[in-house]
C-alpha cells in the first residue's frame, strides 16, 4: 500500500502549513488512457511521485481460449482482437510463427501482399496514435486529417476482405482472398496523396510551438533504461536505439526493399522524450509509404491460397516468433504437441511491456505531462490485457 | 555466436547449474537450468563480455502437466545472438528465483506468470496479480484448472 507521509512547511510569513501527498485515480474511464486503464497516481501538489498502473479490465483469457481451439486456424480471429487497431500485423505474427513450425513456404505474391497490408496497417495505426495524441495535447484539427486518411486505408481493407477492423485475412499458408480488381491503382493513388498529408501534419502539429512546448523534454527515457525494460518499436527508437525487427531479425521479404530505420535525433528536445517518440511514428509512416510503393510496383503474379492446409499438425516443439508491429516487438511463443490444438500460446504484447516503464519515466513530471507520456507510449488496452 | 558457443561459455562458468541442452534440430536452441541457479546464470549471461544478453524478449510460464516451467527468451542487442533458458519446478512447490533485478522488464512478466500459473518468484519486489482481480481464486492457465461455478455470488455462465 502507498503511504502518504505528512510534513510541515513554513510559509514566507512564518505560518506552519501541513501538507500531505495525495492519491488520485486516473481512469479507468479517463479519456487519456485510451481505453480502460486505471492509474493510481501519487501526487505532491502537481508533481507525480509514483504511478501504479492497474489493468485487466479487458482481460479475455486469450491464451486459455487458444488451448481450447479445435484448430490452429481458429486462433487467428482471436489474435485480431488483441491489438484491434493493428489486426493485420497481429495476424502476420501468428501466421509467420505457425508457418515456421510447419515448414511451409508461401508464394512470393503472398509475401508481397502481406507486406503491403502490414505497412498500410502500420500507417493506419500510427494515424490513430498521432491523431489521438494531438487531441490529448489540445490540437483537435490534426485528428480529422488523420482519420480522413485512415478511412481510405480501411476502405481498401474492406474491398479486400470485407471487414474494416478485424480482418481474419492472413491464413496459415496464404490469404483468405486475393486483391480485388483496382486495388493496386487505389493504393498507388493513396501513396501519392498521403505524402501531402504527412507534410500537412508537420505544419499543423509536429513543429507547432505549443505542441513542442508540451512534449519536448518531457518523459525522457534513456537508452539503457529502454533496453533494460525491453521497450520496443517507437519507444525504443525514440530513445535513439537503432533497432527494427524488420531489418534486424528479418521475416517475410522485408530485406528486398529499400527503406530506413527511423531513430529519434532530438532536434527540439532531448533524445528519448515524448516529442521524439511521436516524431518516430510520423517518419515511420513515410518509410512505410516507400515500402508499399516498391511492393506495388513489383507485385508478382500467382495464387494466394494454394498452400493452405486443411488440418494443421506442427511437429512437436516450441518456437518464439516476433515481428515489428506498429507498437514494437509482437511475439508469439507457441508450444505444439502432437495435436491439432496448440498446447500453449503466449503473446508477448509490445504495449504491455512498453507500459511497464511508465512509473520510471513519469516520476517528477507534472500531472498534465503524465497525459503526454501516456499518449506517447501509445497503448492499446486490448493488447495489454489480452 | 552460435548456440553451441553460447552453451560452452555458460557451461564453463556455471557448470552444475546447467542440466541439459537442446541445440540441434530445433527452431530455438534452449538450455535447461536448475531453478535455484537461474538468477546466477541470468546475471552471468547479461554481464559477461562475450554474451551481453541485455534484452529479455519474453518470459513465459508453462504448465508441463505435473511440472511448471518458466521460459526466458534472451537477446543481445550488441551481438544479435539469442538463446532460450528454461527452468522446471514441481507443481507443488513452484519456487523460481526472480530475475527482476537483472532485467526490469521481468517485473510484469513474472507477475503475469504468478497470476496465471501460480509460480512463486522468490525475490520479486511486488508479486501480486496483474490481469485478474485480486480476489480471484486459482491460477487459470494451469491445465487442471476448474472454472468456478460462482464468482462473488454471480453465476459464471459456462
Amino acid at each position: 500500500m502507498i503511504e502518504t507521509p505528512q510534513k510541515i512547511i513554513k510559509t514566507s510569513t512564518g505560518r506552519s502549513l501541513r501538507t500531505e501527498e495525495m492519491v488520485v485515480n486516473m481512469g479507468p474511464q479517463h479519456p487519456s488512457t485510451h481505453g480502460v486503464l486505471r492509474l493510481e497516481v501519487v501526487l505532491d501538489g502537481e508533481i507525480v511521485v509514483d504511478v501504479v498502473p492497474h489493468m485487466g479490465y479487458l482481460h479475455r483469457c486469450f491464451e486459455k481460449h487458444c488451448e481450447h481451439m479445435t484448430n490452429y486456424q481458429q486462433v487467428i480471429p482471436y489474435v485480431d482482437r488483441m491489438d484491434y487497431t493493428a489486426a493485420m500485423t497481429n495476424e502476420l505474427a501468428f501466421v509467420v510463427g505457425v508457418e515456421k513450425m510447419l515448414k511451409i513456404e508461401v508464394s512470393e505474391r503472398v509475401h508481397y501482399i502481406r507486406i503491403i497490408m502490414a505497412e498500410l496497417q502500420r500507417i493506419a495505426s500510427h494515424l490513430i496514435a498521432i491523431g489521438t495524441f494531438g487531441i490529448d495535447m489540445g490540437a483537435f484539427t490534426p485528428f480529422l486529417y488523420c482519420f480522413r486518411d485512415r478511412e481510405r486505408i480501411l476502405d481498401m481493407f474492406e474491398a479486400t476482405c470485407g471487414a474494416r477492423l478485424l480482418y481474419n485475412y492472413m491464413w496459415v499458408g496464404g490469404l483468405s482472398h486475393d486483391l480485388p480488381p483496382g486495388f493496386v491503382e487505389t493504393a498507388k493513388q493513396f501513396c501519392v496523396d498521403f505524402k501531402k498529408t504527412l507534410k500537412d501534419l508537420n505544419d499543423l502539429l509536429n513543429y507547432n510551438e505549443i505542441f513542442i512546448k508540451r512534449t519536448a523534454n518531457v518523459g525522457i527515457l534513456p537508452k539503457d533504461l529502454a533496453i533494460n525494460y525491453a521497450c520496443s518499436g517507437p519507444m525504443l527508437r525514440g530513445s535513439g536505439v537503432d533497432w527494427d525487427l524488420r531489418r534486424d531479425d528479418p521475416y517475410t521479404l522485408y530485406h528486398k526493399f529499400n527503406w530506413e530505420v527511423v531513430v529519434g535525433k532530438g532536434e527540439v528536445g532531448t533524445v528519448g522524450d515524448v516529442w521524439n517518440r511521436h516524431m518516430v511514428r510520423q517518419r515511420e509512416m513515410e518509410q512505410s509509404v516507400y515500402i508499399i510503393e516498391q511492393a506495388l510496383a513489383s507485385l508478382p503474379d500467382g495464387d494466394v491460397s494454394k498452400t493452405i492446409p486443411k488440418r494443421i499438425r506442427p511437429t512437436p516443439g516450441d518456437n518464439y516468433t516476433r515481428i515489428e508491429s506498429p507498437r514494437g516487438e509482437l511475439g508469439f511463443y507457441i508450444i505444439a504437441e502432437d495435436s491439432v490444438t496448440p498446447y500453449r500460446i503466449k503473446a508477448r504484447a509490445p504495449a504491455f511491456v512498453n507500459l511497464s516503464v511508465i512509473n520510471e519515466i513519469s516520476k517528477g513530471a507534472m500531472l498534465a505531462d503524465l497525459v503526454a507520456i501516456m499518449g506517447s507510449i501509445d497503448i492499446v488496452l486490448g493488447e495489454v490485457d489480452r | 555466436m552460435t548456440a553451441q558457443e553460447i552453451y560452452d561459455v555458460i557451461k564453463a562458468q556455471c557448470g552444475d547449474a546447467v542440466l541439459e541442452a537442446k541445440l540441434e534440430n530445433v527452431l530455438d536452441p534452449s538450455i535447461k537450468i536448475q531453478p535455484e541457479k537461474i538468477h546466477e546464470v541470468a546475471a552471468f549471461a547479461k554481464n559477461d563480455e562475450r554474451l551481453q544478453f541485455d534484452y529479455l524478449s519474453c518470459l513465459s510460464g508453462v504448465d508441463y502437466k505435473g511440472k511448471l516451467g518458466v521460459v526466458y527468451h534472451l537477446y543481445s542487442m550488441t551481438f544479435k545472438h539469442k538463446i532460450v533458458l528454461k527452468v522446471e519446478v514441481p507443481t507443488e512447490t513452484p519456487n523460481v528465483q526472480s530475475v527482476e533485478s537483472i532485467w526490469k522488464t521481468a517485473d510484469w512478466h513474472e507477475r503475469e506468470a504468478f497470476d496465471l500459473f501460480g509460480i512463486n518468484f522468490i525475490g520479486h519486489p511486488d508479486l501480486r496479480r496483474i490481469l485478474l482481480p485480486d480476489d480471484w481464486e486459482g491460477h487459470p492457465l494451469r491445465k487442471d484448472y476448474q472454472t468456478p461455478e460462482f464468482y462473488n455470488g454471480m453465476k459464471v455462465p459456462y
